[in-house]
């Protein structure tokens, strides 16, 4: 019986249960999340999508231990957030690629290695390995403003990669990019979560964004931020962008579509 | 071809500056050269007049050529150990300097730190930082000589610690705020890799402060230099840029008072110059050059 519980435990990377959180502000009482329950399974693509305001970053953030919830229970690989960010569980991606200026591109990814007392020739290696997982190889000694906002967003997700975590926690990483360099970099995380099989929960705003890289969609809404719907996904792991135009993609995009609808009231 | 650009109102202000320097010359030194020529009886021209105007040996306000024979007769032409040489009176004046620039970058930054990192510092301590700069300098310079005096410490460090007095304000102020200005998802970022303050320090908090350090030096390094010629002045020294003002202004020696203002103004200068450099330098390997 034990064994069977802590092999399903094993199994979900995240649990999340009747989660709260209530920002004290001026106006009064803010609730940023109310009643979420969530599970996320160890090798998921998890989306989180919806209107600004529901509350996707903040549940994020709670994943990584940046926000305390301020009731229900979370659990990252059965430890609370604050142990797993202790032990350096995740990896995270910011919206912006918040690069250090002053480090070059290969000292940016070695950034965490350095915290974490990896020895130089470790480093080294993980440093060039991640950077020819993002295709950027040659760039080691540029410095950010050097690259483009692509490739410094490429750099920031080697820099989480280089700690090997299981977990990926993505905020918004690709919203402040193109829509062609956005497909492209899309179509790179894909083959990557492919490749290294980590559980990534990626928060978004947009429907194709969603839909094309997720196994699960997880539809918000706001006031009081909370789930809406679940959305299962089971778009084949290999895609490419052509399959947005088939028709398994649009009846996703679609019910996707529909739940935001439903949970975002127009009238006020 | 943006050199010329540049230098070309340089060189309008300074002529501008030199044709009223001249002009007012004159009109300062006339009334007691017609008294000479009173006195003695002679006729005069004014050609005569303008000529013996920017000649005089105690002019009230010397020409800018008498200023710069006296720099050049006391620099080039005597031996720089010698007590009527400008470079030695600088020397002594810019080594009381850079010891209280020194001292007070250190004190500033180790100020700021502990201001920054502490609530109960940043609380207690930043008033009194404030409060310390609107005591004039001038009323409290002979108390620091004197206090120093009588606990047994001389020479160079009294005059030094005046130039830290003025140095390490903006310093402190400085670094307070260059330490606190790393983005939030700059500090964020460290939390995640669950850094320790001395990584946040080390790796984010103090590469993001070297602009405002540079700046800030800047500032703190032409206080100094002020502070140090303030501690010259009260204080009967024999040597430095403050001990020639005063023996000038003692003697109505205004040919000299001005050459050691010069002297102090291009030390300056130059020590502001410097810390350009070394900002340049720092910015430059850190890949922040503009």
């Amino acid at each position: 019986m034990a064994a069977s519980s802590s092999l399903s435990k094993e199994q979900s990377v995240i649990n999340i249960n009747d989660l709260s959180l209530t920002f004290k502000t001026n106006d009064g009482l803010v609730h940023a999340l109310s009643n979420i329950d969530l599970t996320i399974n160890s090798g998921e693509f998890v989306s989180l999508i919806g209107p600004s305001g529901c509350g996707k970053t903040t549940l994020l953030r709670v994943i990584a231990d940046l926000e305390t919830p301020t009731g229900g229970s979370i659990l990252v690989n059965a430890m609370s957030p604050h142990e797993a960010r202790m032990k350096r569980a995740y990896g995270y991606v910011f919206q912006a690629a918040a690069l250090y200026p002053w480090r070059t591109i290969a000292r940016n990814v070695g950034l965490p290695l350095e915290i974490m007392g990896l020895d130089k020739e470790e480093c080294q290696k993980r440093i060039s390995h991640n950077l020819a997982l993002v295709n950027l190889e040659g760039f080691e000694k540029k410095f950010p403003w050097q690259l483009s906002g692509g490739m410094q967003q490429r750099a920031s997700i080697a820099r989480a990669l280089a700690v090997e975590p299981e977990l990926l926690l993505m905020d918004e990483p690709f919203g402040a990019l193109d829509e062609i360099v956005r497909d492209h970099l899309n179509e790179q995380l894909l083959r990557l979560w492919d490749k290294t099989n980590k559980t990534v929960v990626f928060v978004t705003h947009s429907i194709p964004e969603a839909v094309f890289l997720s196994s699960k969609i997880v539809v918000m809404s706001p006031r009081p931020g909370r789930i809406h719907s679940i959305i299962e996904s089971n778009l084949p792991k290999d895609r490419t962008l052509d399959i947005r135009e088939t028709q398994e993609f649009l009846n996703i995009a679609h019910e996707v579509r529909e739940g935001l609808r439903e949970g975002h009231s127009y009238e006020d | 071809m943006r050199g010329n650009v540049n230098i070309f109102p340089l060189l309008c202000v300074l002529t501008g500056i030199i044709v009223i320097w001249y002009a007012s010359a004159i009109y300062m030194n006339a009334p007691f050269q017609r008294d000479v020529y009173q006195r003695a009886k002679t006729q005069w021209t004014t050609t005569q007049l303008i000529g013996d105007t920017l000649a005089q040996k105690r002019p009230v306000l010397p020409a800018p050529h008498q200023v710069a024979e006296e720099i050049y007769k006391t620099t080039f032409l005597k031996k720089v150990t010698s007590k009527r040489s400008l470079i030695y009176h600088s020397g002594i004046t810019f080594s009381s300097t850079i010891l209280g620039f020194i001292i007070g970058v250190v004190l500033g930054i180790a100020l700021a730190v502990g201001i920054v990192h502490n609530k109960a510092l940043d609380k207690s301590l930043m008033p009194w930082v404030i409060s310390s700069q609107t005591i004039p300098i001038l009323a409290i310079a002979p108390m620091i000589i004197v206090v120093l005096n009588a606990v047994g410490i001389q020479g160079l460090l009294p005059k030094a610690f005046i130039s830290t007095y003025l140095s390490f304000f903006p310093v402190v102020v400085g670094m307070v705020k260059g330490l606190r200005s790393p983005e939030i998802i700059h500090l964020d970022l460290m939390r995640t890799y669950s850094a320790t303050q001395w990584d946040v320090f080390w790796k984010l908090r103090w590469p993001s402060s070297m602009p405002f350090l540079f700046t800030s030096m800047k500032v703190a390094i032409a206080a100094a230099l002020v502070g140090a010629i303030v501690g010259e002045l009260p204080t009967g020294a024999v040597a430095g840029l403050g001990a020639r003002l005063l023996a000038g202004s003692y003697y109505g020696q205004t040919i000299q008072i001005w050459s050691a203002l010069f002297m102090a103004a291009l030390l300056a200068g130059t020590l502001v110059a410097l810390v350009g450099i070394a900002n340049r330098m720092v910015l430059k390997r850190m890949g922040m050059a503009a």
